[in-house]
């Protein structure tokens, strides 16, 4: 029985897992979320991009998503074969520097701008996104100008938002509204909670049930309609510009200490902040990007919504408190 | 019966199987808590824990009783239509659901259930003002029904179909009426089965996830499998995520131990019945009641499918099908499924044959009967340690190895075979056992044992419950995505995986699509799991 499992597992996993012979070049293994190598993503363009100017073969990793990515960093510890983690945001920045993984790259990293100046000296950012009310125009004619209207709209017009304790998007509203209402946050979360017409895992789920026209409004950024006005030539789905601001994803990469290739991980972070790497996120990753493109933007994003303000707590706020504002929200939203 | 060799053999086998099965669970335990958690917020028992226990439980007691008496019915009203049309699709049809991926799911639910669906603008249209929500707890049970109802009918139809056919001929002979029928005949069948039928379905839904997460609505209505996964994804806060572990087990054991004592329903009457009339039911409005009882059910099953696939022929099927990377994940999923499915069939023999040697003993002491008793616990109690939990802590064991990567396909297969053991089991086990009784005297009086009884005997007769299970097993681990949630890599893309990552890359149109044919893959594996049985009515 004991070999016959064992002879089962072994044609499991090499049936599976024929990988190819290695070549001999120098390799940059660079871990990312998933959706960031899909074949619509931004990964096969970049890995085409990359391998064409450095001499060596980029190696992506794809776990689920910006948590998973941070969460695979601390189970594997100093041994783990990452080079680079691409696709943190600057919430999750303070937890991934207490790992005591990362290094400080050390570059002139000016090329990058985001909004609020963001700078770091281990992270780098690479593309951004406001987070936004995305809804469907058929569907509600007089949108929410601001937080405020949203939380206090007709409770029958529903929203699908992220749980923050599964999500960067869920977490990124709340830290929205936080920034907003402050100490008045559990009363907001309290009213929206009408309006909430399901919390989902992730925003695949929420996004999924909003474009099924399920639900009028989604939590989700203002690229998104970009998506819709390029790929789908239809201007039905439009981002609600709030007079408050817009909370901000800044998504960054960053080295690790152990890679073995310090020159080479350096090297891909300077290409990631150039245009050969920058002109592929608009339109497959749907973030604006971080730096210069050699083109501009599609004309889909200018018609995107323009936040006047933007919010970003310091990433050690954020770690400082996350915990107690998720309560916070756990309260808020059991109410009965 | 047993000679002492295979005695000691079966034993060996059980002792094997429960060895190797608590090991694994027991390695990603210690490796979980042996892990330096450093300055982890291990906030254990807040208020907020205990009341998703209570929502998790409530929740898990009411989609049962739902499940159990909505099954009864349909499952009295196919027993008494053997000639019913359609009848055999009727049964594979239910079948589909539990090998149904569950977003697949809770989105064919949607469509037909939610507030754009079907029935609402129907009931709108009737004046009815948003009559049914999909969200929140309605929606959980909703869902669970959904899920759980095939289940439960299908089980109960194995044991109605069980009752020997001169009861039926006695009833007539008797002029029962159809209350006495029920009372003296169906009723104590179904009581039998009820308990075990009641006991898995309570697990299924305590331990439900996506489909809570999804429907649920919110933190008021989620359950503790959420708040496990919350603590090891999120936080990484490992001893937390134990801790409730422990806790859910905890519940749930207790349930579960009432149910070992039981006798455990099965699936087998299924495929071994053989053709049985029935006197009863011959009235205008009995056959009334049970056609109704059968279309409602087989409607409130056929919609939500209906919906996915109205969703996915929208989709390029062909070019998806033809796409690299759905041939990779087909691939994956393939070789994960199969070697789930065959690793569920060979476990479940070595527990069978554990417990048939300790059965056969004459008096076995208070140990022996302890170890049969967990190594029928053991068959389910990996249902209630979550994958996640038992995926991160096998990471964690593996790290120092090399690249965990190169090990989690078959980690992947060995959770995918927890789970589907208790099920496998629950069709094998009385398959194996009635055979056993019925050929012990001929192999020994023919002297055969070993390979060739295995051969000659036992494979002709067995296969069709052992393809049963395997098929059973494959269908659900084509659809699980809890496992592979945590190695998800680009080295290891499932069917389920490749749904989700086209959801996020904005390619709603394209998951439907996916969704149609992993739905199709597994209706193609249920069938294959049914095929004969019409053989087998008209025998």
């Amino acid at each position: 029985m004991r070999s016959t499992i064992l002879s089962i597992l072994a044609a499991a996993a090499a049936l599976s897992l024929s990988a190819p012979a290695e070549a001999q070049e120098k390799t940059l293994t660079v871990y990312t979320y998933e959706s960031f190598i899909s074949d619509w993503g931004p990964g096969p363009k970049v890995k085409e991009t990359f391998e064409k100017t450095c001499a060596c073969k980029l190696n992506f990793v794809g776990v689920a998503d910006g948590v998973a990515l941070l969460t695979r960093l601390k189970l594997e510890g100093k041994s783990t074969d990452a080079d680079i983690a691409l696709g943190l945001d600057t919430n999750l920045i303070s937890e991934a520097k207490a790992t005591g993984l990362f290094e400080p790259h050390g570059l002139d990293a000016s090329a990058a701008k985001v909004p609020g100046n963001y700078s770091d000296d281990t992270f780098i950012p690479y593309d951004y996104g406001h987070f936004a009310v995305v809804y469907d125009t058929q569907a509600i004619k007089n949108p929410p100008k601001s937080l405020k209207e949203l939380v206090e709209g007709d409770p029958a017009q529903k929203i699908a938002i992220e749980d923050p304790r599964t999500s960067t998007p869920g977490l990124g509203l709340l830290l929205w509204v936080k920034s907003v209402y402050g100490d008045k946050a559990p009363e907001a979360w309290a009213k929206l909670r009408k309006r909430v017409l399901t919390v989902t895992p992730g925003w695949s789920e929420a996004y999924g049930l909003f474009t099924k026209g399920e639900v009028p409004m989604v939590f989700s950024y203002t690229t998104s309609p970009a998506y819709h006005m390029v790929e789908e030539k239809t201007d039905r789905y439009q981002a609600a510009s709030f007079t408050e601001g817009h909370y901000i994803q800044i998504e960054v990469a960053g080295m690790l200490k152990g890679t073995g290739d310090k020159d080479l991980a350096k090297q891909f972070l300077k290409f990631m902040v150039s245009p050969a790497f920058q002109d592929v996120i608009p339109t497959t990753n749907w973030m604006m990007p971080a730096a210069k493109t050699s083109e501009p933007l599609p004309d889909a994003f200018n018609k995107l919504v323009q936040p006047a303000k933007t919010f970003l707590m310091g990433s050690d706020e954020v770690a400082r408190n996350r915990q107690a504002w998720i309560d916070e929200w756990l309260t808020a939203m059991s109410m009965n | 019966m047993l000679t002492r060799a295979e005695r000691r053999r079966g034993i060996g086998w059980g002792l094997l199987s429960l060895t190797g099965i608590a090991l694994f669970v027991g390695v990603a335990i210690v490796a979980l808590l042996s892990w330096d958690a450093g300055n982890a917020q291990s906030r254990l028992f807040t208020p907020y824990t205990w009341r998703i226990l209570r929502f998790t439980l409530l929740q898990a007691v009411l989609s049962t009783l739902l499940s159990v008496l909505f099954a009864l019915p349909v499952a009295l009203a196919l027993a008494r239509r053997p000639s019913f049309p359609g009848r055999l699709w009727i049964v594979r049809l239910m079948a589909l659901p539990m090998g149904l991926p569950v977003l697949i799911g809770a989105l064919g639910l949607i469509g037909i259930w939610g507030r754009q669906g079907v029935m609402n603008s129907l009931l709108l249209k009737l004046g009815l003002e948003q009559p049914v929500s999909i969200y929140g707890l309605s929606g959980i049970l909703l869902a669970h029904v959904f899920f759980n109802l095939p289940l439960a009918a299908r089980l109960l139809l194995a044991a109605l179909e069980r009752l020997p056919a001169e009861y039926w001929l006695l009833s007539s002979s008797l002029g029962m009426k159809p209350f006495s029928v029920f009372r003296f005949i169906e009723w104590p069948a179904a009581r039998h089965v009820i308990p075990g039928i009641a006991g898995l379905i309570f697990m299924l839904c305590a331990t439900s996830f996506t489909l809570v997460l999804v429907l649920g609505g919110g933190p008021a209505a989620t359950t503790l499998e959420v708040a496990i996964y919350q603590s090891l994804r999120f936080d990484f806060d490992p001893p937390r995520a134990i801790a409730l572990s422990l806790l859910q087990i905890g519940i749930t054991a207790l349930i579960l131990i009432a149910i070992s004592l039981l006798p455990a329903p099965d699936d087998a009457g299924i495929t071994a019945g053989r053709a049985t009339r029935r006197f009863d039911g011959r009235t205008l409005p009995a056959r009334l009641w049970d056609v109704l009882a059968i279309l409602l059910a087989t409607t409130f099953l056929i919609l939500p499918l209906a919906s996915i696939v109205g969703a996915g022929v929208q989709a390029n099927l062909w070019s998806l099908v033809n796409s690299p990377a759905f041939l990779r994940a087909a691939w994956t999923s393939f070789t994960i499924a199969l070697s789930a499915g065959l690793l569920a069939v060979l476990t479940s023999l070595a527990i069978i044959a554990g417990r048939g040697a300790i059965a056969d003993m004459k008096r076995p002491g208070g140990t022996a009967r302890a170890f049969s008793v967990s190594l029928g616990g053991t068959s389910s109690l990996v249902l209630l340690v979550p994958p996640v939990v038992l995926g991160t802590g096998w990471f964690l064991m593996l790290r120092p190895f090399g690249d965990v990567a190169r090990f989690a396909p078959a980690l992947v297969a060995i959770i995918n075979m927890l789970m589907a053991l208790p099920f496998a089991m629950r069709v094998l086990a009385p398959a194996v056992e009635t055979h056993r009784k019925r050929t012990a005297r001929l192999s020994a009086s023919l002297g055969l044992s070993g390979f060739s009884r295995a051969w000659r005997i036992d494979l002709p007769v067995l296969a069709k419950p052992l393809l049963t299970a395997l098929s059973f097993a494959m269908a659900l681990s084509l659809g699980d995505l809890g496992a592979v949630a945590l190695f998800g890599s680009s080295d290891l893309t499932t069917l389920p995986w490749l749904v989700y990552s086209r959801l996020s890359s904005y390619r709603a149109n394209d998951a439907d699509g996916l969704a149609l044919i992993l739905g199709i893959i597994c209706l193609g594996l249920t069938m294959i799991g049914t095929t004969g049985q019409r053989e087998a009515k008209h025998g």
